[in-house]
């Protein structure tokens, strides 16, 4: 007898009613997954008034949406979401459980993996479906999730498996995996939840939220014009800027640039700032550390202008301008305004 | 009213300052080539607490799991301004994941007995997960405050902190006791020269043992009375191992790590087939209109 498996779930993270777009990405690969299995794809929503996201997740390809709606549910605190996300995993248990890798996500996962004594896997940056041969234990898994993550710094990449009980849990990168075009004719089931809370749930109370939209949105862009510590000084990041107003561009940057306070923390690519993949991504004076390369080598073009001939970016690069970037970027704005 | 913080830290090797024999040709980790440092923001959680403790009646209390050499970091507290130190360490915690290593951790915080606040990073640089904070604050059963940059307030059970979100920050209120991760921002205080001076003597019990081990007066009874000598003067440095912490050891190191790693590949930066592009006028015409051509550009 086979033993039937769950299916595969998405935290589905919102501000205000909006779906974060990692949400999204994780409802396409949940999906893609779920389909492997043979089983479901659901998504778990919490929050206060959401009525509004549910047609979204239909669209995007969830079956089911849990929807636990309660004003201490608003604005996200960890402790009530992890109770509600733990009641909801005794009743249904499902196979996956998959959170974006945000500050909710990495602060509420462990919460809710440590009371359910489940693997978490963080940061994955890859899912897969594989059989698993523990040749430690001498023991055999079938259809286990593959959890795929870069580990000691992005160095290596390691491929962990959860042997225990479901659900197999997961943070997931922004911007790594794919969101597929929404189809909104698909529809789904709504599964209202009853939010049971005790005093011991609401003990951490919210005293002030300050908070607004990244000024940019680096996942989405199709060309991204980035500045490393190359580019020397705050002041001649306005030559990265030209260039990329001139391309229709975004404007990025290495970890080196913004710890040197050139430009903010939003701009950054790489491990510790945002997955891209563009379809042109130009690298100026970035010499091109591991955990910057993590961040951006999906981008279908890369360019890349540095002095040095030796500079790791150059490796990965599709083009290579080896050059100064203050006589080379003047030249790119120069021929493209020629040609466009 | 006087307050007990205990902060827990790790000894990572250096993933930041990577150098070219870092992994071994077969894609593992070369340990050896890596400096062992103090986890970053395990010392950004210990300068919240000495912070705390400067404006507050405070005792800090450090503790680690870790090898018999940990107590590197622990000295390094020491010197800094902690009062006491705790080394969790026993062949037993070896190959934890972080759900074995938040447990562990949570029986060395329940062998210490009691506390109002724990601190500790909200990652170490060598995986970067985020996990144990949260969930060594669910084993203990208490609140946790993630991603602080500040204690605006310890009050009679209750603490305010200021901690980031995406996109901004929140100020929070929770009970004690609570669990704080901290993340980079503030300034770790250096270690103070008279603090070196007189904790570079302290020692575990296995570490005074292994001061004495050539020598041939060494007995248990002169080892007992020196660990005495050691309390006394408050440079004994806990040692637990996994029974004397009480951990079940089903629930511990490899054995109570539900995560098992398949496989480890080294990261390789390929491509290999890059264009050389020449940094001249032609060269960089030619670039722009490829790419209008196969329209990646306009």
């Amino acid at each position: 007898m086979t033993k039937k498996i769950g299916n595969v779930w998405v935290f589905i993270e919102q501000e205000g009613g909006k779906i974060a777009d990692v949400s999204l990405e994780l409802v396409c690969k949940g999906r893609e997954l779920a389909d492997k299995l043979g089983v479901k794809t659901e998504a778990v929503l919490l929050g206060d008034k959401l009525e509004g996201c549910v047609d979204t997740l239909y669209s995007y390809g969830c079956d089911t949406v849990f929807m636990a709606e309660d004003k201490r549910l608003e604005p996200f605190t960890v402790l009530p979401f992890a109770k509600v996300i733990m009641s909801l995993i005794r009743e249904h248990k499902p196979n996956i459980l998959m959170f974006g890798a945000t500050y909710k996500g990495r602060e509420l996962a462990p919460r809710v993996a440590s009371e359910k004594l489940a693997g978490l896997t963080a940061d994955c940056t890859d899912l897969k479906i594989d059989d698993f041969d523990d040749k430690v234990n001498k023991k055999s898994y079938t259809d286990k999730l593959m959890q795929i993550r870069p580990a000691f710094g992005g160095n290596i990449i390691a491929t962990i498996v959860n042997t225990w009980d479901d659900p197999q849990m997961v943070t997931v990168r922004e911007g790594v995996m794919k969101m597929d075009e929404p189809d909104t004719s698909r529809k789904g089931k709504l599964v209202k939840v009853d939010v049971e809370l005790d005093a011991a749930d609401t003990v951490i109370k919210v005293i002030e939220r300050v908070r607004q939209d990244k000024s940019i949105n680096l996942g989405a862009a199709q060309i991204i014009v980035s500045g490393g510590y190359g580019v020397g000084s705050q002041e001649n990041f306005k030559l990265i800027y030209d260039l990329a107003e001139t391309l229709g561009a975004e404007v990025g940057a290495s970890r080196a640039a913004v710890d040197a306070g050139w430009i903010d923390h939003d701009h950054q690519v790489g491990q510790t700032g945002v997955t891209v993949r563009p379809k042109l991504y130009i690298a100026c004076g970035i010499s091109g550390s591991v955990q910057h390369c993590a961040g951006m080598d999906d981008s279908k073009k890369i360019i890349a202008i540095n002095t040095d001939p030796d500079a790791p970016i150059l490796s990965i690069a599709h083009y290579g301008i080896v050059g100064d970037l203050n006589q080379v970027i003047p030249k790119m704005i120069a021929a493209f305004k020629a040609k466009a | 009213m006087s307050y007990t913080v205990l902060v827990f830290v790790k000894q990572v090797p250096d993933t930041q300052n990577i150098t070219g024999d870092a992994m071994k040709p077969d894609g593992t980790v070369n340990r050896a080539a890596l400096p062992a440092i103090f986890n970053p923001e395990d010392l950004n959680a210990l300068e919240l607490a000495l912070e705390l403790k400067d404006r507050y009646d405070v005792k800090v209390v450090v503790g680690t799991m870790g090898p018999p050499n940990a107590t590197a970091v622990l000295r390094a507290s020491l010197y800094r301004g902690a009062d006491e130190c705790i080394l969790l360490t026993d062949r037993a915690f070896a190959g934890a994941d972080t759900l074995a290593t938040s447990y562990a951790l949570s029986c060395c915080a329940q062998k210490y007995g009691k506390f109002d606040l724990v601190l500790c990073g909200r990652q170490a640089i060598d995986g970067d997960t985020a996990q144990v904070g949260p969930q060594l604050a669910e084993k203990l059963h208490i609140p946790q405050l993630a991603y602080v940059q500040d204690v605006l307030e310890l009050g009679e059970n209750k603490i305010k902190v200021k901690r980031t979100i995406e996109g901004g920050y929140e100020v929070l209120e929770s009970p004690l006791p609570a669990l704080l991760t901290v993340i980079e921002g503030n300034c770790p205080r250096p270690m103070n020269a008279h603090r070196i001076m007189k904790y570079k003597r302290a020692r575990t019990r296995s570490e005074l043992a292994n001061d004495h081990a050539n020598a041939n007066y060494t007995d248990a009874e002169f080892l007992a009375e020196e660990t005495e000598n050691l309390r006394a003067k408050n440079l004994l440095i806990h040692e637990w191992s996994a029974e004397e912490s009480g951990a079940d050891k089903d629930r511990i190191g490899l054995a109570g790590s539900p995560t098992k790693v398949k496989n480890i590949q080294s990261v390789i930066l390929t491509g290999g087939d890059a264009k050389s592009v020449p940094p001249t006028d032609a060269g960089i015409h030619d670039l722009i209109h490829e790419l209008i051509e196969d329209h990646t550009l306009g």
